[in-house]
């Protein structure tokens, strides 16, 4: 009777439970979404474009225009106060949100994208190659950037599009230096020389292998570049060199840089302002890092 | 073992007198001294040899991925089915790696792409060389991975490379290795990273597969007992120079080269010691020669016991029989007696 035990239906089921398999981009997601201070970021990164898109539907206003006493205090007249023409300073920021943001993003864009490639070729190839894109590397970084910058301006035009393209050409070194520098170590790797012993080319060793397992410190390095572009527009915005027409943060802080004592307000909010991006899309940045990598996603 | 000996009639790979040089610090060193020998089908040929010695350098040659600069193929041929590789296009060379030769590497924990699946990396071998649709290629990646004998294949194929174990890993570097069934398969060290029990199942699934595939087997290793194991023949190589080759049998059997027999005095064996004391396990005395500051003459010469005057000069490899040769003086002064 013994035996008995044995047919007794155990309470264990030793059938493996297989975990439903989860598809990788919705994983990548979760993982994103866990990351509190990331999520935080995009959520303040959104408002900022939503603002930067719809800004101006919501509040009609020119912001150049003069609306209160100039340098009133915030509240009264103007939710941030009006600098030193009477401008309100929160439309401005409003304004401003457009054209900053847009310059950010395709500056940065070219940036990276001239960087990369550069690097990655230089890198990967060495030899004559690395050596001749090096020295054009080093042309560019012994320029100071932002002299460098303001001359591209003075120069052809104040145009947006020139402004962007001056930022981009003068700041891609640094990317192009950290490209190379990933790449001469990854390319060592034993899966780089396994994929070209299975019959990958060098367009998709440099594409597909190598680039991919590059991408962590370069994802920091973009996000933090996003930031120095906003603070190259607003330093050449600040020096006058940007487009008099459009308004943007830094031309507001350099407008008022003479009446910072007597009206904080009028650098103050568009400084915020511009901290809070820079430091938001860092924040995205690291959170996309870890989601990313898939040796640093827990499980 | 007369099975496969009957298929080996048709050699698939056959390379001649494979020389490489490499320049180090403006000095052009000599790393492969005219290697050749033969690949026939279903065949394991083992490449034994210490470290420096040139066995990955031949199977890198091979493939023609000697990192160059500063590495050169200088001279000699390989013939694959009568094509010279030494010869082919890029383009060409790139199609035939992995499809009709393939590599696998001594490090499965770093060998596969740490951002990609597992099955992804497959599926990417595969659609490289063949041109059919993704779920398709997919279908073939699971099957592949059942066929290295790996668990739940269909779910280890989402997982990233750091899930697995280093003999899983090996396992996906052979199954992507074999994705498109090449002729050559080159295995450098394939086992040294794994522990024993895992080596001898890696070794009976190479064994599985060339018993299904009638795929050709290069093993490279410094392990007497791997080629023991696998190998049909064996080449043994001593600073880029091939000093002897033969079967299985007469290597172990009946080695002539002194450097061959000191390799197989200093392996361990496993049998009960009556005066529970042991021998210490003989050596090879001195070291590998430096490349750079080579001196004329045959470079084991040095460390060989039966050096003599004659041996400042390299001998020739002496055939002796086909397939069968060594290259030491010793060997001329038996054919002469």
């Amino acid at each position: 009777m013994k035996n008995d035990i044995a047919h007794n239906a155990s309470p264990f089921s030793f059938e493996e439970a297989v975990p439903e398999p989860e598809v990788k981009w919705r994983e990548t997601l979760r993982v994103f979404c866990q990351n509190r201070m990331a999520l935080l970021g995009l959520i303040m990164v959104s408002i900022f474009i939503f603002v930067g898109l719809l800004g101006p539907i919501i509040f009609p206003a020119d912001p150049f225009e003069m609306v209160a006493a100039p340098l009133s205090e915030p509240g009264a007249g103007a939710l941030f106060g009006s600098d030193y023409m009477g401008r309100d300073v929160f439309i401005g920021i409003i304004y401003g949100t457009r054209p900053t943001l847009v310059i950010a993003t395709t500056a940065t864009l070219m940036t990276v994208l001239i960087g990369i490639t550069l690097g990655a070729v230089a890198g990967f190839y060495g030899g004559m190659i690395d050596n001749v894109l090096m020295r054009i590397t080093e042309f560019f970084q012994v320029l100071p950037p932002l002299v460098f910058a303001m001359v591209i301006v003075a120069v052809f035009s104040t145009d947006i599009v020139v402004v962007i393209l001056a930022i981009a050409v003068t700041t891609w070194t640094a990317e192009a230096r950290l490209t190379r520098a990933e790449f001469l170590k990854i390319k060592e790797r034993e899966y780089v020389m396994s994929a070209r012993a299975i019959g990958a080319r060098n367009f998709r060793l440099i594409a597909r292998v190598i680039l991919p397992n590059a991408m962590p410190p370069l994802v920091i390095a973009i996000t933090l570049r996003v930031g120095i572009t906003i603070i190259y527009e607003a330093a050449l915005s600040f020096l006058g060199l940007t487009d008099p027409d459009v308004m943007t943060w830094g031309k507001m802080i350099g407008l008022s840089r003479d009446f910072f004592f007597d009206a904080w307000w009028s650098v103050t909010f568009p400084g915020v302002a511009i901290l809070l991006i820079v430091l938001c899309i860092a924040l995205i940045g690291d959170g996309l890092n870890d989601a990313f990598n898939p040796k640093l996603r827990g499980r | 073992m007369s099975a496969v000996l009957d298929r080996q009639e048709i050699s698939v790979l056959s390379v001649e007198g494979l020389t490489v040089d490499f320049d180090v610090k403006g000095r052009s060193v000599n790393i492969l001294s005219e290697v050749s020998f033969d690949l026939k089908s279903g065949e394991t040929l083992g490449i034994i040899g210490e470290s420096g010695c040139g066995k990955s350098m031949t199977a890198l040659a091979l493939l023609r991925m000697i990192p160059s600069p500063p590495g050169r193929i200088t001279g000699g041929k390989v013939l694959l089915n009568d094509e010279d590789l030494l010869k082919a296009t890029k383009n060409r060379i790139s199609s035939i790696r992995g499809k009709e030769i393939s590599m696998i590497f001594q490090e499965p924990m770093t060998s596969l792409n740490p951002v990609y699946t597992v099955g992804n990396q497959i599926v990417e071998t595969i659609r490289r060389h063949k041109l059919i649709s993704r779920s398709k290629a997919l279908e073939e990646a699971v099957e592949l991975l059942r066929m290295v004998q790996i668990p739940a294949p269909d779910r280890r194929i989402s997982e990233y490379p750091h899930q697995l174990s280093g003999g899983m890993r090996q396992r996906v570097m052979i199954a992507m290795a074999l994705a498109c069934s090449p002729q050559v398969l080159i295995a450098d060290e394939p086992t040294t990273a794994l522990d024993v029990t895992v080596q001898a199942q890696i070794f009976d699934l190479l064994k599985e597969i060339q018993e299904q595939n009638g795929t050709s087997i290069i093993l490279i290793t410094h392990d007497f007992s791997a080629v023991t194991e696998m190998a049909d023949r064996v080449l043994v190589m001593y600073a880029g120079h091939k000093i002897e080759e033969g079967t299985l049998g007469q290597i172990t059997d009946e080695a002539k080269h002194p450097y061959t027999r000191g390799l197989l005095r200093s392996m361990p064996e496993i049998k009960s010691d009556p005066k529970e004391y042991r021998e210490p396990l003989p050596e090879i005395p001195g070291a590998v020669p430096d490349l750079i500051n080579r001196q004329e003459g045959c470079p084991f010469g040095p460390r060989c016991s039966f050096a003599m005057a004659k041996c400042l000069q390299m001998p020739q490899s002496y055939a002796l029989g086909e397939n069968r040769s060594v290259k030491c003086w010793l060997t001329q002064q038996e054919n002469a007696a």
